[in-house]
């Protein structure tokens, strides 16, 4: 234990030990000019040039053979590439950690798209589950309907569907904007810890159930509240925000945003200021 | 009988994040805890900074996209922005001053850590030099 005596200068928590402790994130030390960078260019990324386009069959490969053959084409310094033929595949365009426009013709399959950092995204079809799960930058655009659990863990981006969703739409989402314009199914925003849901249809039941933080915005009827989800009121801000957003997703140009019901969470499961930094940051 | 003079309530520092310790817990862990800016402040566009028009731009955005969710946020008394690459806080050079509000506030810490992810120095740099594997 520590002593108490000889930690005078010390504040109470180094006394107790906690500096020694390793605090993800706390342990490094780099300094950077701010003026340095106005390059946009990320170390390890592709040089792309959106105007380079392509086309890609891929038909005749699997997944993971069209994934690396859209990497290889990204460092040829391709900036639009246009998958042809994806026939309902599993896991196409996932890991992309560039700026890219990857369009494809047709539908995808399970887990499309996952984990991206960074490419606007547009699927003339329809998605399986879990499209754009873990998604950290970006744009998706789904023109059809998509399966359950989309967006499932969405860190950060805009993800739009232009048709109806599943079940548990933006469960565990920790950040980024998801826009659906049909209706969403039950448990959408199943706990939700940070971000923004938008439904312009109905929702099903037990919406937003278990949420820790972030809003969910509908504009047709709700089946019924989750778990210490709660209805708030609705701002100038919520409303010219989600105007704008339905601009850039291209959809619901006539639809009268101030009728939303706009849901948060309750904080009575959890409230992030009662917890520790390092719990915090694990949360976020 | 001169009158006393009142004593001056204590002003409550306002726009200077980190400076002052507010609640119990804090004062019983010693140091600031970070999560109590509005983590579901939507930006306000008219707020934008030239660069950030610049890297939305660049990037083929319509808007702010992932960085909708950034905040200025401050540790160990120090204003300072989360950088989920690198798991760890980016505190603010003390020349950059901070103003009042939490929406310019928040333009400075998407700035900042926009052009900290593409410094040579960022963390993710020696990361994927030793670790990537195509």
């Amino acid at each position: 234990m520590a002593n108490l005596k000889t930690t005078e200068k010390k504040t109470k928590a180094q006394s107790m030990g906690l500096h020694t402790e390793v605090l993800t994130g706390k342990t490094q030390q780099k300094f950077f000019n701010p003026d340095e960078a106005e390059n946009f260019y990320y170390w390890g990324t592709y040089d792309v040039d959106f105007n380079k386009r392509i086309d890609l069959d891929v038909n005749d490969l699997d997944c993971k053979e069209a994934n690396k053959k859209i990497d290889e084409l990204m460092s040829q310094g391709y900036g639009t590439i246009v998958i042809k033929n994806p026939q309902g595949k599993h896991s196409l365009g996932v890991g992309i950690l560039n700026k890219l426009n990857l369009i494809f013709e047709g539908s995808l399959g399970y887990f499309g798209v996952g984990s991206i950092d960074g490419p606007t995204v547009r699927i003339n079809g329809r998605v399986g589950w879990s499209c754009a799960e873990n998604m950290m930058a970006g744009k998706v655009v789904i023109e059809k309907n998509a399966g359950s659990c989309f967006g499932a863990a969405v860190r950060g981006g805009d993800l739009i569907c232009k048709g109806s969703v599943g079940a548990r739409t933006g469960i565990d989402q920790k950040g980024g904007t998801i826009i659906v314009g049909g209706d969403a199914g039950a448990f959408t925003g199943f706990m939700m810890q940070r971000g923004r849901i938008i439904i312009l249809g109905n929702v099903g039941i037990n919406l937003g159930d278990s949420m820790y933080d972030g809003t969910i915005y509908v504009g047709g009827k709700i089946g019924s509240f989750g778990s210490d989800a709660i209805e708030s009121p609705m701002t100038k801000s919520d409303i010219d925000w989600i105007k704008r957003k339905l601009k850039v997703a291209e959809i619901g140009e006539n639809f009268d945003v101030s009728k939303m019901t706009k849901v948060v969470a309750g904080k009575k499961l959890w409230n992030y200021d009662a917890l520790e930094p390092t719990e915090k940051k694990g949360a976020i | 009988m001169p009158k006393k003079k009142n004593k001056k309530a204590k002003k409550e520092i306002k726009g200077q994040l980190g400076k002052k310790k507010e609640t119990a817990r804090e004062k019983m862990i010693g140091q600031t805890i970070g999560y109590r800016y509005d983590v579901n402040l939507l930006p306000d566009y008219s707020r934008i900074t030239p660069f950030l028009k610049k890297y939305i731009e660049a990037m083929g955005w319509d808007d702010l996209n992932w960085l909708e969710d950034v905040h200025m946020g401050y540790e160990e008394d120090r204003p300072a922005v989360f950088d989920r690459n690198a798991n760890g806080w980016v505190t603010i050079p003390k020349k950059i001053k901070l103003p009042n509000n939490q929406q310019d506030r928040d333009m400075i810490a998407r700035e900042l850590l926009v052009k900290f992810q593409m410094s040579p120095n960022h963390p993710l740099v020696d990361l994927k030099k030793a670790y990537r594997k195509f």
